[in-house]
């Protein structure tokens, strides 16, 4: 059994994700206005709603065993530990960083115990992936990633605090990804209609990697989080550039991606909060199937 | 001193762009003194994307530019140094370094209708106490109405000065003199009004002027306009122009001729020019900067760097789109080889 907390639209997609799943249950969502859309959309779908926020979920006779956050860091910040005392586990999709950074086709098998999992940003679940099936093949010194967003995507949190985006998918890159170094940067584009997310992985790598082993893994893993995002796409083949001095004499791959939305609540554009709510529902179906596993009931 | 119109030099930042980030500390030293000098009292010193624009989608810098940034505070007596920082790519720690360096102002930089995502980098200017300037970036693609809005939002987030700022070179006459002046209009005295050209189009110095006229108090030039794109307004023509119209610049026109000639033109390694490439960015409105990319695209994947430039426009791709590029050139290549 399965809560979300937050119904904005990230929430809102996130419902209609694990509407589809045959693990989760969603039973509640919660917020703090009593006149939000989206809980009456959920009321509407047969999910049990509060705007008295997580004190009122805390207090149900069958507290769920998974809580979606899709608040802010701070409200996410401030639940992490009554969601922990009470035994639930967490997947974070605010950039509060309670819990370890978690891929769903990077490091989830790691973190499965784990009381609070957190979905890093929209930019490091894009890239992230690509960084790793780099360095899984050759050392990866230094990893850049170019996110290109369409505005009416970039909400008011992302807006007001853009450093946090750069400097947490900066540390995801290397934590996750496995670069020595990572940099991550963000543009956003206000073209009508607007442009479907975009993503540019840059890995410095050594003048001799092999560049096929490398552009395998690039395709086999871009397959991988197809399954959970169908709309992420290659837009070309990886590019290779021969060693350069003011590169300190390494050569370079880069890769272009696209992410187009599934278009659940999101406009398809949107590819950069898609991924998140796809990254997160992946990350509840594999905690709800060791839920199964162990009960045998539905999470 | 009985300044009327403040010019304000980024030969050393927009500049930046059109050495390939390859300043060296000395052409910093050399420069800053000779507009020291000259009586001009903000120079930019950063890599041309601004702070943290060291890297692949931009072009990584010879020097740390935290060491370009000491060695021009260093240089400079009476100027102060400024600091450009793009919100998405430059973060407040990058900030914070800068002025503990002794940078004196920030020039905050985003997309012209995306100001809001300025407003933290604002704010800690303001606690660090520096002089703040916001420059809307690619002003040609707003309206004078919705410019004027986007400043208010950096001028509440605690800017001083806002700029329009005309990336591609591609804002002729009125245009540029239509979007200072409602950004006059909409601030009063809460801030004064900048105006940064680029000569793709050669309207730069033409710009200025009307901007001037238009109410515009800050005016940015570079030194044998060093600058991303055909260059920007030079700073020597700028002095030597306002001087003509009887404007005080409170700087020495012959003192910057000098340094043009004598500090600057010696380091250049591509004079900035108005070519074919440069011409479609200010008519198809392409941030300037994409210049050495497209021609570096265009060489590696054999196709037009021009023809890159004019697709860069029609899909509207902003500044800090660089990676892009190479993503049209793709395609081009494609397209060619059928």
């Amino acid at each position: 059994m399965a809560a979300i907390v937050g119904p904005g639209n990230i929430g809102t997609d996130l419902l209609a994700k694990l509407g589809r799943s045959e693990r989760i249950d969603v039973r509640y969502m919660v917020g703090v206005d009593p006149a939000s859309d989206g809980l009456a959309r959920a009321a509407g779908l047969g999910v049990q709603t509060s705007a008295d926020g997580v004190d009122w979920l805390l207090g149900r006779d069958e507290p769920p065993d998974l809580v979606f956050e899709a608040t802010s860091a701070r409200a996410h910040a401030g639940s992490a530990p009554r969601y922990a005392e009470a035994g639930i586990q967490a997947i974070d999709l605010t950039p509060a960083a309670v819990g370890p950074f978690t891929c769903p086709v990077v490091n989830l098998p790691e973190h499965l115990d784990a009381p609070n999992l957190n979905m890093i940003t929209c930019g490091g679940q894009a890239t992230i992936p690509i960084v790793h099936a780099v360095s899984r093949v050759t050392p990866v010194p230094y990893a850049e990633i170019v996110a290109s967003v369409s505005s009416r995507s970039a909400g008011p949190g992302t807006r007001a605090n853009i450093d946090e985006f750069t400097e947490t998918t900066a540390l995801g890159i290397e934590r996750v990804g496995g670069a020595a170094r990572g940099k991550a940067i963000i543009i956003i584009n206000p073209m009508e209609p607007p442009m479907i997310m975009r993503d540019t992985v840059f890995c410095a790598i050594d003048p001799d990697a092999d560049r096929d082993a490398i552009s395998a893994s690039i395709h086999r893993m871009v397959r991988d989080v197809q399954v959970y995002v169908p709309g992420y796409t290659l837009k070309a083949e990886p590019q290779f550039d021969d060693p350069r001095p003011d590169w300190n004499g390494r050569g370079r791959v880069a890769v272009f991606l696209e992410v187009a939305g599934n278009g659940d609540y999101l406009p398809t554009y949107a590819g950069n909060l898609d991924i998140m709510t796809a990254a997160a529902a992946q990350v509840g179906e594999l905690l709800a199937e060791r839920i199964v596993e162990q009960r045998g009931v539905r999470a | 001193m009985n300044r009327e119109v403040r010019l304000v030099d980024t030969t050393l930042r927009d500049g930046s762009h059109a050495m390939a980030h390859q300043f060296t500390e000395q052409n910093v030293r050399d420069t800053v003194r000779a507009l020291d000098d000259a009586g001009i009292s903000l120079i930019e010193v950063t890599h041309g994307d601004g702070l943290g624009g060291s890297t692949f989608n931009y072009g990584f810098s010879l020097v740390d530019e935290r060491k370009l940034i000491a060695a021009a505070v260093d240089e400079a007596r009476q100027a102060r140094i400024a600091v450009l920082l793009l919100p998405g790519l430059g973060t407040v720690t990058d900030l914070k370094a800068a002025a503990d360096l002794g940078a004196g102002a920030v020039r905050i930089a985003t997309h012209c209708t995306e100001a809001d995502v300025s407003m933290q980098h604002f704010a800690a200017a303001r606690d660090l106490g520096l002089e703040t300037v916001g420059f809307l970036m690619l002003s040609h693609m707003a309206t004078p109405e919705e410019l004027a809005k986007q400043g208010r939002i950096m001028v509440d987030a605690g800017c001083e000065c806002v700029y329009v700022v005309d990336s591609a070179g591609a804002l002729i006459l009125e245009e540029a003199a239509d979007r200072i002046a409602a950004l006059v209009a909409e601030f009063g005295t809460a801030a004064e009004v900048g105006y940064h050209g680029h000569q793709n189009l050669s309207f730069g110095v033409a710009n200025s002027v009307l901007g001037y006229r238009a109410g515009a108090r800050q005016i940015d030039g570079s030194l044998v306009a060093l600058g991303a794109g055909a260059g920007n307004s030079p700073t020597e023509v700028l002095a030597a122009t306002f001087e003509r119209l009887g404007v005080a610049t409170g700087v020495d026109k012959d003192a910057l001729m000098d340094a043009a000639e004598n500090v600057v033109k010696p380091y250049i390694t591509r004079l900035p020019v108005m070519d074919r490439s440069s011409i479609v960015q200010g008519f198809a409105g392409v941030y300037s900067s994409f210049l050495l990319h497209a021609e570096r695209a265009a060489q590696r994947y054999g196709v037009p760097a021009h023809e890159i430039l004019y697709r860069v426009g029609e899909r509207r791709y902003v500044g800090g789109q660089e990676d892009m590029i190479i993503d049209i050139a793709l395609g081009l290549a494609v397209e060619r080889d059928g």
